[in-house]
């Protein structure tokens, strides 16, 4: 066992030496967890902001003007003034994602008690701001209205009040979010890539074959490979959460950061893991970058780091809980933005780790059998 | 401004104080020369002399320096003219098979060749004849390359090398780790080829003294100068030597001259012990070809065993089997009595083992090499660095002890190879061709090491070679051909048993008895004057050696990119995991990313806290109740459990109802009910949020309006929104044309994204440098199979999206088609640009990764509209090929557009397109460093 671990430790540092030397690889390991995360947290936002409006105004009315001033940044761009020829071409073009018309006599109708109604043009391709702009004018043109009925007397205010509040991200901002996740999808790729392309770098040069001669054991070469790798991931991980995310970004990290090195650890060991085996089914370096493509984007979008879990169709749901990406994102938000303890991520852990540990065992069961298919 | 150098007519290559550099280190010191014309030239010195930076450096692949070099009339300092030049040079770079594509069959790399000169049909067929047969290929034109012995893979290279009759051969040690039979023949077949081009002058290096001695001219190198130039004949008497290796040794400055006394084999003993080593009928097959078939021996304690045989013959899978490597089909093997287990640490423990290529790390030094070897062998630290210091004296390797191998030349790698093998003191040495490209005084110094091992420490060695001298040093060797042991016997013995002369000669005779398959090579070439007269350009080409052989650069700029297309075709074609992952991974990729996609938040999971338990209170959940948004979770009773059931993401959200709501809502006291929303992800919670509002104002309307005795306008559905283009509102209509971008991004872009970088590893790029082939016609010639292929995948996708995820395609097809076809293009360049940019495959996989997925799913309009952008973010989309693709997909599936709308995205890709392909061609040279 101490020989076990001696030999892991000395080839640990043979592969630390080589990842190192890579400058070009260590410039884009850099440039993933630092520019790439800011751009992603400044660039995107889940919220709906800056959404571009059109309006066609058909009434002319003093209602009608204060709904168009209450469409306001930075949820919505300023309303531009449109014409009804010019709707279907503008919407077309993705030029709009909302156009709103409202229709003649509608302060008229209001003031009579009758429901008239606004009617909104809502480009549904753009899935995550059409539902919840067309929610967001709701609130905006009832409470407009109300006002408007209310001070002439019209109308009492309504009779419940509403206080929501966001925990744990209180003004739901999207960077807090993606910022984290953009980390986690680094991690994901790189892991695969990183190690999975060491494994076959060594077999198109014959050095794994090499070291099989030695008194070495498939085990320690795997467990090696995990290590140095692994350990290069996560320092450039844990560095981008605190000097990036936190530091940069500016979200606060509520939980533990020592118990998110260890989940971030456990985690790294299955998905090493999983790019070893990727690594020993697939024979050469394009065959292996092809067939990581679909590993990972599959992984990163049934992670419910894209788009909700809670919204997937349930089989789907069910496959997507066994992924250790998955448990990963989870638990990542329990502990970062929740403040979870070690309690609470167990299961999770647990799925991660049974994850890393099937990975391996298949890895290392078929090294041998890898390189005798060569021949 | 340097004048170019003056040539005279009679000189080929005429070289003034050409120097050059890697690093800090010098390769070539202030070379001279002049080279005849129409001669035959050996280029001969020890490892790391500079012999292959020169050659490499007259054939144009590498760039000049500092100094003057004019080769065949060509300044080589000036860029003009470059394509006529190599149009008439051929370079055979060193290393067995290394300018040959290893899946393509022996008729393809010919024809491949041909191309890459811009040779016609006719010629092609004419000069892949005409070489097959003088070479001894004709048999078996359709055998890959990499399925070749080493021998037939040199004669291949050279075919591939004379395939547009160049003007000028230069060869980079082409026998090296070939066995004597194919030597013979390979330098018959260079004979041959002299003798029907008297014009051709020829440039060799060779690490084989004897060899060099069969030319005429002769340049002897040492540290990066020439220390002789001349015939080779007048060279060796005035050395006063009778042969070459005499003659260099007297040639070389005092200190540097090896010691005289010659290599004493003292006898080996028998001393009746069991064996070392003990094969019994092992065999080995790989499918149906057999690789070692019922091989015997017996190998004894300190004996050193050599082991001959063809390349290709089972001599590497017999060694790989002792080492355990490879599992023995048939038969057994044994070490020190013990038959070989895969998991025996104990025996590998007394093995050392020397592989044919180099297996050592690249990227660590010469010591940090030697000292991982000596600690996996359980050498403790403290006597590892002193074991490895007397192993870099031994191996004479002081001098190279922090340069990586990389660096370093073949010789000088495989004496690093030795020095590890041999570190842990091993009891048995399996060393595969150790002496494979080492010069001679190293090879002395290496079999004096071998022998005073076996001899005074009984160390086992177990050796394969090419080298006869080294096989008469051998106690007893086997000759091995096809799988089989042809003899086995001591040296002296087996010469008698053929009745040779030489060692050399009975090992031919044996090959040659056993030989039915590979006949050898005649000697001349069958003269076919139909050939020579029926292609009149070749003709033309010998009269007027001077003039350019090619129409037009531009006029065969097609020709070359389809060269390199149908040769990248070719390989792809053979590929068949390659392909599948292709075809097969981005339809897995489009169907799970087109379900699991979704922004419909449903099933939000809610929490009622209620401190008033009143009528009212719960006529208020019962309009969550009823809302298909939410799932309402068992009643909280305490503040604590409802911050424990959002901390632990239980409930997703807590409805807080104060006590006393009802008393209160009834009097007009306006309660204020608390809505509490996990912000942890935040776009399910800002839904989340405005359908709690939404239930809540048709709740207070409600009250409102049974309050009030006029009319009262409902407030509460003030708008009627209606989604276009996607009625239902469904994330797969959305989705899928989205992720169709994503997958015809991901995928190609990693196709190309291999391609350059992967040739600059394995060195297949020189054919490249050394052919008038241009750079554009290169790029596009690999791009255009792997767009073709991508394009192939995107008409799969737009039917699997089509008929399996039932997304109707409403615009034009044609529309989609184009602006997929233009997007592939940009995307394969993209790749194509990144393979150019890297150093290494695991770089290119990793940037391309990188580079694909942040920007098509983030800034492309998949996730997030591209309006919404800010900033750098907007800009990125918008030079990015997925956002405008992105335009084209959705527009034509789900809001029914043609081909008039996106006159400026096609616009756009194109642009792309042209773009990412002039940036892979800025980004690589046309020569090397």
């Amino acid at each position: 066992m101490t020989r076990w671990i001696l030999n892991v430790a000395l080839l640990s540092g043979k592969e630390l030496r080589s990842v190192m030397k890579d400058v070009t690889l260590m410039a884009l390991i850099l440039f993933a967890f630092t520019v790439a995360i800011q751009l992603v947290a400044n660039g995107v936002r889940a919220e709906v902001m800056n959404a571009s409006v059109a309006i066609m105004d058909e009434d002319h009315s003093e209602l009608s003007r204060r709904l168009r001033d209450a469409i306001q940044q930075p949820y919505f761009k300023p309303p531009e003034d449109i014409e009804r020829s010019a709707i279907g071409p503008a919407m077309d073009s993705g030029q709009y994602i909302f156009v709103i018309e409202i229709p003649p006599r509608f302060e008229a109708d209001t003031l009579a008690g009758r429901s008239p109604s606004v009617q909104i043009l809502v480009d549904a391709t753009a899935m995550t701001q059409a539902g919840l702009g067309a929610a967001y004018f709701q609130q905006i043109f009832a409470q407009e209205t109300l006002d408007f009925l209310h001070a002439r007397g019209l109308l009492e205010a309504l009779p419940v009040q509403v206080e929501s509040r966001m925990h744990f991200n209180p003004n739901a901002q999207s960077a807090w979010y993606t910022s984290v996740m953009q980390i986690v999808t680094n991690v994901t790729v790189l892991s695969i890539i990183l190690v999975g392309a060491a494994v076959i770098r060594e077999r198109e040069h014959g050095t794994i074959e090499h070291l099989l001669v030695m008194p070495v054991r498939a085990s320690e070469i795997a467990f090696a490979k995990i290590l140095a790798n692994g350990l290069v991931i996560l320092l450039a991980s844990i560095a981008s959460l605190w000097f990036v995310v936190h530091g940069a970004v500016g979200v606060p990290l509520t939980g533990s950061l020592l118990l998110f090195t260890a989940a971030m650890f456990l985690y790294l060991f299955s998905v090493t893991s999983l790019g070893m085996w990727m690594a020993t089914l697939a024979p050469s370096m394009p065959q292996f970058g092809l067939f990581a493509v679909p590993v990972y984007a599959i992984a990163y979008l049934l992670s419910g780091a894209a788009t909700p879990l809670e919204s997937m169709p349930s089989a789907i749901r069910t496959i997507a809980l066994c992924l250790p990406t998955t448990q990963f994102v989870s638990l990542s938000q329990a502990i970062l933005y929740r403040g979870a303890g070690v309690r609470t991520i167990l299961p999770e852990l647990a799925i991660i780790c049974g994850s890393g540990v099937f990975f391996v065992a298949m890895a290392v069961s078929r090294f041998r059998s890898m390189l005798s298919r060569q021949g | 401004m340097i004048p170019p150098a003056q040539i005279l007519p009679e000189e080929a290559i005429r070289i003034e104080s050409l120097s050059h550099r890697y690093g800090g280190i010098v390769a070539l010191n202030e070379v001279s020369l002049s080279l005849p014309k129409g001669k035959t030239t050996a280029l001969v010195g020890p490892d790391g002399v500079g012999k292959s930076t020169l050659l490499g450096l007259i054939s144009g692949v590498k760039k000049l320096q500092t100094g003057r070099l004019s080769v065949l009339g060509f300044d080589l300092a000036e860029r003009r003219k470059r394509e006529d030049f190599l149009a008439r040079v051929a370079y055979m770079p060193q290393g067995l098979g290394r300018n040959l594509y290893p899946t393509l069959s022996v008729r393809e790399n010919i024809d491949f060749f041909g191309r890459l000169f811009g040779l016609s049909a006719a010629e092609r067929e004419a000069h892949l004849r005409r070489l097959l047969d003088a070479t001894g290929l004709a048999p078996f034109p359709d055998r890959p390359a990499g399925k070749l012995s080493g021998g037939m893979k040199q004669k291949l290279g050279l075919c591939c090398s004379l395939v547009h009759d160049p003007d000028l051969l230069i060869l980079d040690e082409p026998t090296t780790g070939v066995d004597p039979l194919s030597r013979r023949q390979f330098w018959e077949l260079v004979d041959a080829m002299c003798a029907e081009r008297p014009d051709m002058t020829v440039l060799v290096s060779t690490a084989y003294m004897e060899e060099a001695e069969r030319f005429g001219h002769l340049v002897a190198m040492d540290d990066g100068k020439v220390i002789a130039q001349g015939d080779t004949g007048e060279i060796m008497r005035e050395a006063g030597a009778d042969t070459l290796e005499a003659a260099y040794v007297r040639l070389l400055p005092q200190d540097k001259r090896p010691s005289g006394d010659a290599l004493v084999v003292p006898a080996w003993q028998d001393k009746g012990e069991a064996p070392a080593i003990e094969a019994h009928d092992l065999t080995r097959r790989f499918g149906d070809f057999v690789a070692v078939d019922h091989v015997n021996f017996r190998i004894g304690r300190g004996e050193i065993f050599g082991f001959l045989g063809s390349n290709g013959c089972g001599k590497t899978t017999t060694m790989k089997m002792l080492t355990g490597l490879l599992d023995a089909t048939d038969g057994t093997a044994s070490l020190f009595g013990r038959p070989i287990a895969p998991g025996d640490m104990e025996t590998r423990m007394r093995v050392g083992y020397m592989s044919q290529a180099f297996s050592l790390y690249e990227e660590l030094s010469v010591r940090q090499n030697l000292v991982l070897h000596a600690r996996l062998y359980r050498v403790p630290r403290a006597q590892a660095g002193e074991l490895v210091s007397a192993a870099l004296a031994q191996f004479e390797l002081e001098a190279h002890a922090d340069a990586v191998p990389s660096a370093l030349p073949l010789g000088i790698r495989q004496r690093l190879q030795l020095a590890a093998a041999c570190l842990h003191r091993p009891e048995i040495l399996i060393l595969d061709e150790p002496t494979s490209g080492v010069d001679p005084a190293a090879r002395d110094m290496f079999w004096r090491h071998l022998i005073r091992l076996s001899r005074d420490e009984g160390v086992t060695i177990f050796v394969s070679t090419h080298f006869m001298n080294e096989a008469e040093r051998c106690d007893r060797i086997s000759l091995m051909h096809r799988g089989r042991v042809l003899a086995v016997g001591a040296p002296a013995e087996l010469t008698q048993r053929y009745d040779a002369e030489r060692l050399e000669d009975a090992f031919i005779a044996v090959l040659e008895k056993d030989n039915d398959e590979a006949p050898t090579a005649s000697a001349h070439l069958p003269v076919d004057a139909s050939v020579a007269s029926s292609t009149p350009a070749a003709g033309a080409r010998s009269t007027a050696p001077g003039r350019s052989r090619l129409p037009t650069a531009a006029g065969s700029w097609p020709g070359f990119a389809w060269a390199f297309a149908r040769r990248e075709a070719t390989e792809l074609m053979r590929d068949r995991i390659r392909l599948a992952f292709a075809l097969i991974g981005p339809i897995i990729l489009l169907c799970i990313a087109a379900y699991s996609i979704s922004f419909d938040v449903q099933n939000i999971r809610l929490a009622v806290l209620d401190h008033d338990r009143s009528a009212a209170s719960r006529d208020l959940q019962r309009y969550f109740e009823g809302s298909r948004y939410f799932r309402v979770e068992p009643e909280l009773q305490s503040d604590a459990a409802a911050d424990q059931a959002l901390r632990e993401a239980s409930a997703k959200m807590v409805l807080d109802i104060p006590p006393g709501f009802g008393r209160d809502l009834a009097a007009g006291r306006r309660p204020a009910v608390d809505v509490r929303i996990d912000g942890a992800s935040p776009f399910p919670a800002s839904n989340a949020r405005a359908y709690a509002e939404a239930v809540l104002l048709r709740y207070a309307m409600d009250q409102l309006r049974s309050a009030q005795p006029f009319a009262v306008p409902d407030l509460s559905s003030t708008i009627e929104p209606r989604f276009i283009y996607n009625q239902e509102f469904r994330s797969i209509y959305a989705m899928a044309p989205g992720v169709l971008m994503l997958c015809m991004i991901l995928i190609p872009a990693m196709l190309t994204a291999l391609g350059v970088v992967r040739e600059k590893e394995i060195g297949s790029i020189t054919n490249l440098y050394a052919s008038p082939a241009s750079l554009g016609a290169f790029l596009v010639g690999k791009q255009m199979p792997y767009a073709l292929l991508a394009m192939i995948s995107f008409v799969t996708l737009i039917l699997v999206t089509v008929f399996i995820l039932g997304v109707p395609l409403k615009g034009s097809l044609p529309a989609l088609l184009i602006g997929g076809f233009l997007f592939i293009l940009s995307v394969t360049g993209l790749g194509l640009m990144i393979s150019a940019f890297v150093r290494s495959q695991v770089a290119a996989i990793f940037a391309t990764s990188l580079i694909c997925l942040i920007p098509s799913v983030n800034f492309s309009g998949l996730l997030y509209p591209v309006s919404t952008l800010t900033g750098p973010s907007h800009i990125i989309g918008l030079t990015f090929p997925s956002s405008w693709f992105q335009i084209v997909s959705l527009g034509t599936f789900t809001k029914g557009l043609g081909m008039a709308s996106f006159g400026q995205d096609y616009l756009a890709l194109m642009a792309l397109a042209f773009l990412f392909v002039g940036g892979a061609r800025l980004m690589l040279g046309k020569q090397e460093k």
